[in-house]
């Protein structure tokens, strides 16, 4: 067999074979369900009921949702330019990190601290990309598997800090950081609803993003050089400068991701503050098709599922660990439709 | 099967051959025989389908209709296995050798079957040692490939064809990467294979070429055979006739009004790049209103010479003057600053984001200046504009400026990189291949809009490896070999055999 | 400086570098296997979580050690058919489908993990692979000592490097793998099949990453914890290109990194581990990782098509 490209593809193409990956997925998830020897159909309305069924499920699924938008599009700006960072995880833990520091140690006021620690968090962030990106750009070294290391490392480094300097005195000998004053923490969007202001700053960064991509010539520098970098170098792009920016856009990204968490809903830093947000946020990026309003679509959608097939496992005998198998099919199924749009199978 | 009358038997029979991509038809009911011991040119334009057409032969491709017979028997289609085992062999224009291999493992390579033990080399060299010997093809057995020349690697081909027992051999363009001497020892080759009885297709758009080696031309245009003569009975000027399809009218430059030197290297070496040649010692003065061509065999230090006026590389001795100041911060974005227009050799690789629309691919020089930025922030209005004067100005056919630049054909992305460049009024002007694999109505174009450029005062370097060219468009004429450049030769004052000579690294002061 | 010599000496330190190298050993074999083909396999890291829990989950439900060892193995190709067809014949971009396969084995694996044994708190633990009986070898001191303290898996990783240096270099299949990846068309125009030979190379090499994997849960662990593959995948990578995607050089460079490995370890208990907290000595092997990339970056001996999809009949 071979691929021979489509000129135009047909609408029913186009939209068919997305939503044929999706049913795809549902399929997949129903075998499981059934192994788990449980009703698909009851599986499914419990993860929608969890996900979306009351007032609660949602904020729960909104709250999970703010740190998916952060490190999808962290993932999405990167892949752009074809910068395989899949290092979003460390680069939350170091926002996360630099939040905690500052909003701790320095005495700030609330209304200082929280500009500070933002800020402090997208800088921090930017510079742990930065040493792998550098090492791609001088050394032609792999950054997929740097940025894959650093988080081990990170981890690691966050595990000390909080069994050493960093350790809560109060804090009955738990590995976690002492927590931040009130006034150094996001208020609730609306008083009384468990929604931070973190949200909110997704979505902003979400459509800065997204003008940044279509409307500057930044986009398009991280267009070009993730495109065909070689016509771009020769265009006068300074391919390797781009890419810095862009490590720095996208790790700043990722590490806000640590910083909402921890300023807008734990309040101090722990060992297991992310559960693989950083991962999940290439997932995220992948199904909205690195589109930065589309990755506030997809994360919302991500964090239903999630949210979901927790509450559902806490009822029913299915693991909740289908939904990790249900995104990570999904993004395969996805990306082959998605192919598939724009070749068709041929024989010979 | 085998008769002992030879030529008159047929070893190859190609009936009805259609193969279309997409809206493009690249072979349209083609048909022809090959007999024992002859060697066919099958000669055309870039793009009329030859390539096509052996890949269907050869079963890279699937032909759409039409049948392929050897030796009386019908090849199934698709499989290059199914071709080798026939006894037919391709030396392919772009060389299909791994270069992490040696020579022997290259020719040894899918010969036995996977699953076989061992490689059995001892009597492998013995038998490529003798090939080497009967067809005139030395190669060492454990060199690696990485590591040969280009003439090496094609005697590596021509061996991975004969090892097989390869009675029938495909050529594809071989002499496109040789010098003239090293061509004549190809030749050479394939009369000693003739003279076996092997038969020889040979593909080709250089026309003396075809004349000393073929017995039989086949001429393809557009997709169609429109021609077959023996080559007794025909000349070059005919031939070229069939293959184009009319009186060939090249553009013939006015006398030139050569200006003030615009740029100028003196004593300019760069780094050789991996396999490619660095400059040597490169002299070289670009003057306003004059074209300066540059001849040579592909390989020779012309990729070096772009690189360096491009931006993309700088000279790592000797000087480097542009309007008389020295260069000192050499980029691409640096070149384009000072006035040089650059058409890159790979318009799909390098000139061109082929994911990126129309609007996008005409401001990739200019999208960081006014007016079509301001501060970082892009004006898409502009951009349109000057996409859309560009299509216009230079006859750009196009569904509009937001298409991708992908579905445009070779010569309508070649006008708008052309539109691209001379819209920015350059003083000097790059031109390396700008008309390679181009229909000869848009080769008219880009040539006639160089010598334009040319009469307007700017100063046009003309890269090509086709000596044809250069000779028709230069006002004079510099050949490279190995990374060093010959005198300048004034229009008319060297005949092709003398460049020729020149070409081959004859004449040079340092000459080894 | 004294207590590292007395570790240097130790037969025990050199039993734990030839098992911690054993899972790396056949990981970065697949690896390898995978790269010269020209297929970046980035699932590695979740082949080699499914292949530890089957190989255990098979021991677990009675089906022997060697059969486990077997299931593992199968396990891994099947994950690594699903790669390989994502990547090969439709040729999508091995770091997405790469991603894609360690999120889905990994998930996979704990789903069944959780299914089969729902009330469980702490895993089962299995009867491992015991050391093999050599007579005469465990009284050579220090190295006789430390190989006769390994198991048959480890001695099956050695061969596996053995056989895949043989087949790689001496054997038409080697040959044709080679070219595959430096450039499939010299492979396509000699007759064979580029997309047999790379998706072969993929399902073979997963093949071993699960074998891999399953050395922790059958070897050295005996029994199977979520998180226990711990980024070893992405350490074997690093070491493919540490070995320039040589096998030779590969066995050294993870022999190497598990010297390392088991001499932070052994520090660890030392007087320097009274000093320098326990995560910097867990740090090493992934910093090491980095530094073995940044040693190795000027040499470029990479594949070339490494990670370049081919597609018959492109023009």
């Amino acid at each position: 067999m071979r691929l021979e490209p489509i000129a135009a593809p047909t609408p029913a193409r186009r939209l068919g074979l997305p939503a044929l990956a999706l049913a795809a997925t549902v399929v997949l998830a129903s075998g499981l369900s059934m192994l788990a020897g449980a009703d698909p159909l009851a599986t499914f309305g419990q993860i929608l009921q969890g996900a979306a069924g009351s007032k609660f499920a949602l904020l729960e699924t909104l709250n999970r949702a703010t740190p998916l938008i952060f490190t999808g599009l962290a993932v999405a700006v990167a892949f752009r330019a074809k910068l395989w960072n899949i290092g979003a995880e460390a680069q939350l833990y170091a926002g996360a990190l630099v939040t905690v520091v500052i909003g701790t140690q320095t005495g700030l006021p609330g209304p200082l601290a929280i500009p500070a620690m933002a800020l402090a968090a997208v800088v921090a962030g930017g510079l742990v990309l930065l040493g792998p990106v550098l090492l791609k750009v001088r050394l032609g070294v792999d950054e997929v598997v740097t940025t894959l290391l650093l988080n081990f490392i990170m981890a690691l480094f966050i595990s000390y800090l909080l069994e050493g300097p960093l350790k809560d005195p109060m804090g009955m000998g738990w590995p976690k950081s002492p927590a931040l004053p009130r006034d150094a923490r996001l208020p609730r969007i609306v008083e009384g609803l468990r929604l931070h202001w973190g949200f909110v700053l997704a979505l902003i960064c979400a459509l800065g993003v997204w003008v940044m991509q279509t409307r500057t010539t930044l986009g398009y520098e991280i267009r070009a050089t993730g495109l065909n970098p070689q016509a771009a170098r020769f265009a006068g792009i300074p391919v390797g400068r781009v890419l810095v920016k862009t490590a720095l856009i996208s790790g700043g990204l990722a590490a806000l991701a640590g910083f909402s968490e921890v300023a807008g809903l734990k309040g101090n830093l722990t060992a297991d503050l992310s559960p693989g947000f950083g991962y999940t946020g290439i997932i995220v990026a992948m199904l909205a098709l690195l589109h930065p309003l589309g990755v506030v679509v997809s994360a919302l959608f991500v964090a239903g599922i999630f949210v979901g097939a927790d509450s559902m496992s806490r009822a029913a005998e299915v693991p909740s660990y289908i939904a990790d198998i249900l995104l990570a099919a999904a993004l395969l199924f996805m990306v082959l439709a998605i192919l598939l749009t724009r070749v068709r199978v041929v024989r010979g | 099967m085998t008769h002992e009358d030879g030529a008159q038997d047929t070893v190859l029979r190609l009936t009805g051959i259609t193969k279309r991509f997409g809206a493009l038809t690249a072979n349209d009911d083609i048909s022809f025989g090959l007999a024992r011991g002859e060697v066919v040119a099958l000669l055309g334009e870039n793009g009329a389908g030859k390539t096509t057409l052996m890949n269907i032969l050869f079963g890279h491709y699937t032909a759409d209709a039409g049948t392929v017979e050897v030796f009386g028997r019908a090849l199934p289609p698709g499989q290059p296995g199914a071709a080798l085992a026939a006894g037919v062999g391709m030396v392919h224009q772009h060389f299909t050798l791994a270069d992490n291999l040696t020579v022997l493992e290259n020719i040894l390579l899918g010969t036995r079957p996977l699953w076989a033990p061992g490689l059995g080399r001892a009597a492998a060299r013995q038998r490529v040692a003798q090939l080497s010997r009967d067809f005139g093809l030395a190669v060492h057995p454990d060199a690696r490939v990485g590591a040969l020349s280009v003439g090496e690697r094609q005697r590596v081909e021509i061996l991975k064809a004969l090892y097989r027992d390869a009675r029938i051999l495909i050529l594809d363009e071989p002499t496109a990467v040789l010098t003239p001497q090293e061509t004549e020892a190809l030749f050479e080759t394939l009369r000693r294979a003739v003279a076996q009885g092997l038969s020889v297709i040979f593909i080709s758009h250089k026309l003396h070429e075809v004349t000393a080696i073929s017995s039989r031309v086949l001429v393809l245009r557009h997709g169609r055979l429109v021609g077959e003569v023996a080559t007794a009975r025909t000349d070059r000027h005919r031939l070229a006739e069939m293959m184009v399809g009319a009186e060939i009218s090249a553009p013939a430059p006015s006398v030139a009004r050569p200006g003030a030197v615009l740029l100028e290297l003196d004593g300019v070496e760069t780094e050789a790049q991996g396999n490619a040649t660095g400059l040597r010692g490169v002299n070289l003065a670009l003057r306003a209103g004059q074209i300066t061509g540059l001849a040579g065999v592909s390989g020779n230090g012309q990729g070096a010479l772009a690189d360096l006026l491009s931006g993309l590389a700088a000279p790592s001795a000797g000087r480097m003057t542009l309007g008389g100041a020295e260069v000192a911060d050499w980029s691409p974005r640096a070149a384009v600053a000072a006035g040089i227009g650059r058409i890159p050799e790979d318009r799909h690789r390098t000139g061109t984001i082929a994911d990126f629309t129309l609007t996008e691919n005409a401001v990739l020089e200019s999208y960081a200046r006014q007016p079509v930025s301001r501060r970082g922030w892009m004006d898409r209005a502009e951009a349109r504009r000057r996409a859309e004067a560009i299509i216009a100005a230079y006859d750009v056919r196009c569904p509009g400026p937001e298409t991708r630049i992908r579905l445009l054909s070779g010569g309508n992305m070649q006008k708008l990189i052309l539109g691209r460049v001379l819209e920015a009024a350059p003083s000097i002007i790059l031109a390396n291949q700008p008309v390679r694999g181009l229909d000869i109505g848009a080769v008219t174009y880009v040539q006639e809009r160089l010598i334009a450029a040319r009469d307007a005062g700017a100063a046009v370097l003309l890269i090509s490896e086709d000596l044809d060219e250069v000779l028709a468009l230069s006002d004079e004429i510099r050949v490279i070999s190995e990374g060093r450049l010959s005198p300048a030769f004034p229009r008319g004052s060297r005949s092709p055999a003398e460049l020729g000579q020149w070409m081959a690294g004859h004449g040079f002061d340092d000459a080894a | 400086m004294t207590e590292i010599v007395e570790i240097l000496l130790s037969a025990s330190f050199w039993a734990a570098v030839l098992r911690i190298a054993s899972p790396l050993i056949f990981a970065t074999m697949g690896e390898l296997i995978c790269e010269r083909a020209g297929v970046l396999n980035l699932g590695i890291e979740g082949i080699m979580v499914m292949g530890a829990f089957a190989g255990w989950m098979a021991v677990y439900a009675g089906l022997g050690l060697w059969p486990g060892v077997l299931f593992a193995l199968l396990a891994g190709m099947a994950f690594g058919a699903v790669h390989a067809v994502l990547t090969v014949p439709f040729g999508l971009s091995q770091h997405v489908v790469g991603l894609g396969i360690t999120l889905l084995a990994t998930s996979s694996t704990y789903y069944a993990y959780r299914l089969s044994l729902p009330e469980v708190t702490s895993p089962p633990r299995i009867e491992p692979f015991q050391p093999l009986e050599w007579p005469l070898l465990e009284r050579i001191p220090v190295v006789g000592e430390a190989l006769a303290a390994q198991t048959a898996l480890t001695w099956l990783a050695f061969a596996v490097v053995v056989v895949v240096a043989l087949v790689l270099y001496r054997t038409p299949l080697g040959l044709a793998l080679r070219a595959a990846g430096e450039n499939p068309q010299a492979v396509e125009s000699q007759g064979l099949s580029v997309t047999a030979i790379r998706m072969g190379a993929v399902i073979a090499g997963s093949g071993l990453m699960a074998v891999g994997g399953a050395f922790l849960t059958m070897s050295a662990f005996s029994s199977f914890f979520f998180e226990m593959v711990n980024g070893r995948g992405w350490i074997c990578i690093a070491l493919v290109v540490f070995g320039a995607w040589k096998p030779g050089k590969a066995l050294l460079g993870a022999l190497l990194f598990a010297g390392f490995d088991a001499l932070q370890i052994r520090l660890q208990q030392t007087g320097l581990g009274q000093i320098v907290p326990y995560q910097v000595f867990l740090m090493i092997p992934y910093v090491l990782s980095i530094l073995a990339l940044v040693l190795m970056s000027r040499r470029a001996e990479v594949p070339a098509a490494l990670m370049t999809p081919f597609n018959r009949g492109d023009r």
